[in-house]
C-alpha cells in the first residue's frame, strides 16, 4: 500500500512539473562537431571564412525544428602550422563528445594530422587543403575531402596557360608540402602541355624580401611567374615585381585566390590568374541562398573562396549524424559511402579514397574581384594579359 | 652576368642592409646602456609601419592631404608610436626588473612583443591579412640598360643611411648622447656626476624604438605591403646583426646588418635553387663569425660603448 502511495505521489509530482514547464519535454541531445582551420596568422582570412560558414551551417540546422539534435561547434585554431595542427587535432580527437570534424585549410597541416584522426577514429571532412596525399597518400577511412586536389588545379593551370601563349615559366614555391606539391604537379603537366620552366625558386613561406629572386627572374625574362604558395607569398611577389621591373604575367593556385591577396596587392593584383576547384558561389543552385543567409547572420568577414566547402562539409556531417546517430564509427561508415549528395558546392561523390570528384576552374583578378574566367573581360578580349 | 643586373643586386643588398642596420642599432643601444636584450624590438618595427599606415590613411582621407604631407604625418605617427612603446616597455618592464636576472627582462620583452603583435592583428580590421601600404613617395624609374630602380627606392636608401649616420652623430656629438655614453660606460659614476639615469634609459629606449618604427615605415614604403607578423624574423635578424657586429657599439650593428644582407643576396644570385637556404646560410655565417669573434667584429674592448 505504501508503495502504491509513493508511486501515486511521484506521478502527480511529475505531472505538475510537466504542466508548469519545469521539466523539458523531449529535449534534443547536443552533439559536438569540431572546426579546425587557421584563425590567426597570414592565412586567417580563409580560415575565418571557413569557420563562419561552418557556424552558419550549424545555426541553420539548429533553427530547423525537424532536426533530431542540437549541434555545438568547437572551434580550434591550427595557425596553419603543422605542430599546432597536431596539438589541436589531438585535442579534438581525444574528446569523445566530438563526433566528427570539419578540418584544415592548409595542406601542410592537413597531411600532418591524418594519422591522429585515424588513431583516435574521428571522422573528418577536409574543407580546404588541396594536397593530394591527404586522401590519396593513405587508406584511412576517417579522412574525407569535399574540395578538390592540386592535381586538378595543376593540370588545368598548365593546359590553360600554355593555350594562352605563355611558354617560358619561372616557378616560385614555398618549401612546405603545399608549395612543393604545387610545383610537382604543375611542372609535370606543363611538360606535357609544351611549356618550359627556366628556373624554380623554392622559398621560405615567411620570406619577405624577394628583390634578389626577382632580379634574377628579370634576367631570365620568363613569360609567366607561377606562384606555388599561399596569400602572403603571392602578395609579396606581386608587390615587389614592379619595383624590380619584372613585367611577366603572374598566376597562382587557389592558395592566393582570396580577398587577402586582392587587398594586399591592391591595384597591382589586376590581371593575376588563379585556379580553383570551386565554381563561383552564385553559379551553384543554393549559392544565392547561402550568401543571403551569410549576410543575415551578420558575420564581419567574407566566406572567402573555401567557405562554401566548409559549409558543405558541415551539412554532410550533420546529415550523416541525423541518419545514424552520434556515433563516430557509424558516421564514418556512412560518410565513406557518400554518392550523389546534393550540397551547396554541387553533387558530392567520394571515390575509393573518399575524395570528392571535381573539376577546376580559371579565375582572373578584375577590378578588385576574382572573376570567373568565362565571365571576365580578359576572356572577351576587352582586356589583355601580360605577354613579353 | 650583365653589369646592370649586378648593379641591381648590389642595390637590393644595400636596401636590405640599411633596414637591418636600423633595427640592429636599437638592440645595441639598449644593450649598451642597460645590458638588456629587448626582444619586442621587431614588433616595434611592425607597430611603426601600422601607425604610419593608419595615420597616412586617416589624414589622407579626412583632409585630402598631398602624398608628401601624408608621408610626413605617417612618419611622425610611426616614430611617435615607436618611441612611446619604447618608453612604456622601458618604464614598466625593463627598469623595474633591473636587479633581476637578464633572462627575466628577455622573457618579459618577448611577451610584450607578442602582446603588441596580437593587438595589431586583433585591433586592425582584418588584421590577419597583409595590408597594402600606399605609395607616398614620387614614382618613376631610373633605367640604365637592364638596371632599373625606383626613385622611391633611392629616397628610402638615402633616408635610411642619413638616419643611421644621424643617430651616430647624436650619440657621439650631443649632450644627451654624452649622457647615454656615460651611463653605458659606468652608471654609478654617471649617477655621481648628476646624470638622471632613468631619463637617459628612457630616452635611449625612445631613440632606439623610434628608429625601429622609422624602419617599419620605410619597409612599408619599399615593399608596399605590411603584415602583423613581419617583425618576428626582422627582430631576430636585427639581433643577430647586432651580436655579430658587436653588441654595445654603434658601428658594429651597421656592419652586421650589411653583412647579413650581403650573404642573403649572394646566396640567391649564386644559385636560384638555393633560395630557400638564404636564411640558413646567413645564420650559419653568423654562427661561424661569432665563434671567430666572440665579442663581435667590432670587439667591445676596442670600441667605445654607446
Amino acid at each position: 500500500m505504501k508503495l502504491i502511495n509513493k508511486l501515486l505521489l511521484l506521478t502527480c509530482g511529475a505531472l505538475v512539473a510537466v504542466a508548469t514547464g519545469t521539466v523539458p519535454v523531449l529535449a534534443k541531445e547536443t552533439v559536438k562537431l569540431a572546426f579546425i582551420g587557421p584563425l590567426s596568422g597570414g592565412n586567417s582570412a580563409p580560415g575565418i571564412g571557413g569557420r563562419n560558414s561552418t557556424q552558419l551551417a550549424v545555426q541553420l540546422r539548429n533553427a530547423d525544428p525537424s532536426a533530431k539534435y542540437i549541434f555545438e561547434l568547437v572551434t580550434l585554431d591550427d595557425e596553419c602550422k603543422p605542430n599546432i595542427g597536431i596539438q589541436v587535432a589531438t585535442k579534438a580527437a581525444s574528446d569523445r563528445s566530438i563526433i566528427a570534424g570539419v578540418t584544415h585549410y592548409c595542406s601542410a597541416v592537413g597531411i600532418a594530422t591524418v594519422d591522429t584522426y585515424a588513431r583516435f577514429g574521428l571522422p573528418v571532412v577536409v574543407w580546404g587543403a588541396i594536397l593530394p596525399e591527404i586522401t590519396y597518400g593513405n587508406d584511412y577511412h576517417e579522412i574525407h575531402r569535399v574540395n578538390g586536389t592540386m592535381i586538378n588545379e595543376g593540370k588545368l593551370a598548365a593546359e590553360f596557360l600554355t593555350k594562352q601563349g605563355f611558354l617560358k615559366y619561372v616557378v616560385v614555391h614555398d618549401t612546405t608540402d603545399y608549395g612543393k606539391g604545387q610545383n610537382k604537379y604543375f611542372s609535370e603537366y606543363l611538360k606535357l602541355a609544351g611549356g618550359e620552366i627556366v628556373a624554380t625558386f623554392p622559398v621560405s613561406p615567411d620570406q619577405q624580401d624577394f628583390t634578389a629572386e626577382l632580379t634574377k627572374i628579370k634576367e631570365l625574362k620568363p613569360d609567366l611567374i607561377m606562384v606555388g604558395g599561399l596569400t602572403p607569398l603571392g602578395v609579396r611577389l606581386r608587390a615587389q615585381m614592379d619595383r624590380v621591373g619584372v613585367t611577366a604575367q603572374l598566376a597562382g593556385v587557389s592558395g592566393i585566390m582570396n580577398a587577402g591577396f586582392l587587398e594586399g596587392a591592391g591595384a597591382a593584383a589586376e590581371g593575376t590568374i588563379s585556379f580553383h576547384n570551386g565554381a563561383p558561389i552564385t553559379k551553384y543552385e543554393q549559392g544565392q541562398a547561402f550568401l543571403d543567409a551569410y549576410a543575415k547572420a551578420g558575420f564581419r568577414e567574407d566566406p572567402d573562396a573555401y567557405g562554401p566547402f566548409a559549409y558543405s562539409a558541415a551539412t554532410l556531417i550533420m546529415d550523416a549524424i541525423e541518419k545514424v546517430g552520434p556515433d563516430r564509427a557509424k558516421v564514418k561508415d556512412l560518410l565513406n559511402t557518400t554518392k550523389a549528395y546534393k550540397s551547396l558546392v554541387g553533387e558530392i561523390n567520394f571515390d575509393d579514397h573518399r575524395q570528392n570528384i571535381l573539376r577546376a576552374n580559371v579565375y582572373v583578378a578584375q577590378d578588385g574581384k576574382w572573376v570567373y574566367w568565362p565571365d571576365s573581360e580578359y576572356a572577351a578580349s576587352k582586356r589583355k594579359l601580360r605577354l613579353n | 652576368m650583365d653589369i646592370g643586373i649586378v648593379a641591381q643586386q648590389l642595390f637590393n643588398g644595400l636596401m636590405l642592409g640599411v633596414i637591418y642596420s636600423m633595427i640592429a642599432v636599437g638592440f645595441s643601444l639598449f644593450f649598451g646602456v642597460l645590458d638588456v636584450i629587448k626582444f619586442s624590438h621587431g614588433d616595434v618595427v611592425t607597430l611603426g609601419s601600422f601607425s604610419a599606415l593608419g595615420a597616412a590613411g586617416v589624414s589622407g582621407a579626412l583632409f585630402a592631404l598631398p602624398p608628401a604631407l601624408a608621408l610626413l604625418t605617417g612618419l611622425a605617427a610611426a616614430v611617435g608610436a615607436g618611441a612611446l612603446a619604447g618608453i612604456v616597455i622601458g618604464r614598466i618592464l625593463v627598469i623595474p626588473l633591473r636587479g633581476a636576472p637578464s633572462i627575466n627582462v628577455l622573457l618579459a620583452t618577448l611577451m610584450a612583443g607578442t602582446v603588441l603583435r596580437e593587438a595589431i592583428r586583433l585591433g586592425v580590421p582584418n588584421g590577419g591579412n597583409p595590408k597594402p601600404f600606399p605609395a607616398l613617395l614620387p614614382s618613376g624609374m631610373i633605367n640604365a640598360g637592364s638596371f632599373s630602380v625606383g626613385i622611391d627606392s633611392v629616397i628610402i636608401v638615402c633616408a635610411g643611411l642619413l638616419l643611421v649616420v644621424g643617430t651616430h652623430l647624436f650619440v657621439t656629438r650631443t649632450r644627451f648622447g654624452l649622457s647615454i655614453r656615460a651611463v653605458a660606460q659606468d652608471d654609478e659614476v654617471a649617477r655621481l656626476a648628476g646624470i638622471d639615469q632613468q631619463r637617459v634609459v628612457l630616452g635611449t629606449f625612445a631613440l632606439g624604438s623610434g628608429l625601429a618604427a622609422f624602419a617599419g615605415c620605410m619597409l612599408g614604403l619599399y615593399y608596399r605591403e605590411i603584415s602583423f607578423n613581419m617583425g618576428v624574423l626582422l627582430g631576430i635578424i636585427g639581433f643577430a646583426s647586432a651580436v655579430v657586429g658587436g653588441l654595445g657599439s654603434l658601428i658594429g650593428p651597421i656592419i652586421g646588418g650589411f653583412l647579413f644582407a650581403g650573404v642573403q643576396t649572394l646566396v640567391v644570385v649564386a644559385m636560384p635553387i638555393s633560395s630557400a637556404y638564404r636564411d640558413v646560410v646567413a645564420f650559419a655565417v653568423i654562427i661561424i663569425l661569432i665563434a671567430l669573434f666572440p665579442t663581435g667584429i667590432i670587439a667591445e674592448q676596442r670600441s667605445e660603448r654607446v
